[in-house]
């Protein structure tokens, strides 16, 4: 694959309303029970800063690109805790949130959603490519356990 | 059967709290696919060179192929042909393999999706599109008991099927479409 189209989709569908799963990404008591251990913290404004920290260390932080709840939420991302990734210039997160019932079409038999995360604009021979593409179905499975069953996956301390 | 001439195009990978036979036993038995699997029903012989099928609720032959590699329960590789789209049966069959791994109280389930061939990204779009659904439905149906609430995937999916349809048509049309 040629390093500039470098680019990762992640789909998942979550037993969930766009409202729950929005307030899943933005608040920091939550993210820490799926991100890795994290807490999120931005005041979410366009151009503002957001940082991922675990304890008193960021993990990962970036600018707000859009902000639209319940549908759509895009940052860019710089990883700043592992010493061989952090030199890395930012790439750019998008969380997409689609209720399916929404879709006309569909004869949706009560609450789902899915949600697609792409993250995108990885320099050549990016490290932080590999590291996101192991990192995001951690965070992701543990984000829909938590919604459809109040458990933390824990599986963040076995993986990292 | 040359497995070096599979190369993964995709793979999607789920983290489940369950245990690597319980995912083993969704994966080969035909009550529980049935769940989660857009109501098909799997048939499968669990030893290389065993018949493997998926059946759709109304009978229809889904897809057909045969067992690679079972090592209960940790993997399960299947040669896989796509039999209800006349467009898609001309293409030469991939390669479907279920890796289950043990972490803790948790399983890491990836599942790789191969061909032998080149294909047109519209092509592939069918299981990029299918198996989110499919193994999100699993992750659910396992950790709460029941699946996803049930919805209409395949109109959903309209505009793609046509696409991987005229794409397959064009493939199968090429000179050096793989098959011998």
């Amino acid at each position: 694959m040629n390093s500039e189209n470098q680019k990762f989709v992640y789909v998942t569908l979550i037993k969930t309303t766009p409202d729950k799963l929005w307030e899943a990404l933005i608040t920091p008591d939550f993210s820490m029970k799926y991100f890795l251990g994290t807490r999120v913290e931005s005041d979410w404004k366009i151009g503002s800063k957001v940082v991922y920290r675990r304890g008193n260390d960021i993990t990962d932080e970036g600018v707000v690109l859009k902000f639209e709840p319940p549908r759509l939420l895009s940052y860019t991302f710089h990883h700043v805790w592992r010493e061989e990734l952090r030199n890395e210039a930012p790439s750019r997160v998008t969380f997409e949130i689609g209720k399916l019932a929404d879709e006309p079409a569909l004869g949706l038999k009560g609450d789902a959603v899915r949600l697609t995360v792409t993250h995108e604009d990885f320099p050549s021979n990016s490290k932080v490519f590999l590291a996101i593409s192991k990192g995001w179905p951690v965070i992701l499975s543990g984000l829909k356990t938590l919604l459809e069953t109040g458990h933390d996956l824990s599986v963040a301390k076995v993986v990292s | 059967m040359n497995l070096d001439a599979f190369k993964p195009n995709t793979v999607y990978v789920t983290y489940i709290a369950s245990t690597p036979e319980k995912v083993w036993e969704a994966l080969t038995s035909g009550e529980a696919t049935k769940q989660y699997f857009f109501g098909r029903r799997i048939e499968i012989e669990l030893k290389p060179g065993g018949l493997f099928r998926f059946w759709q609720p109304d009978g229809t032959l889904d897809v057909e192929g045969k067992v690679v590699e079972c090592d209960p329960p940790r993997k399960l590789s299947v040669t896989w042909k796509v039999m209800w789209i006349a467009e898609l049966k001309k293409l030469p069959e991939c390669l479907v393999t279920y890796q289950i791994d043990e972490l803790g109280k948790v399983v890491r389930l990836t599942m790789t999706e191969a061909h032998q061939i080149e294909l047109d990204p519209k092509i592939l779009e069918g299981g990029r599109r299918g198996w989110p659904v499919i193994l999100n439905n699993l992750k659910t149906l396992l950790e709460t008991g029941k699946p996803l609430p049930e919805f209409d995937f395949m109109s959903d999916a309209k505009k793609s099927l046509e696409e991987m349809k005229t794409a397959a048509e064009r493939q199968v049309g090429m000179p050096n479409d793989g098959r011998e």
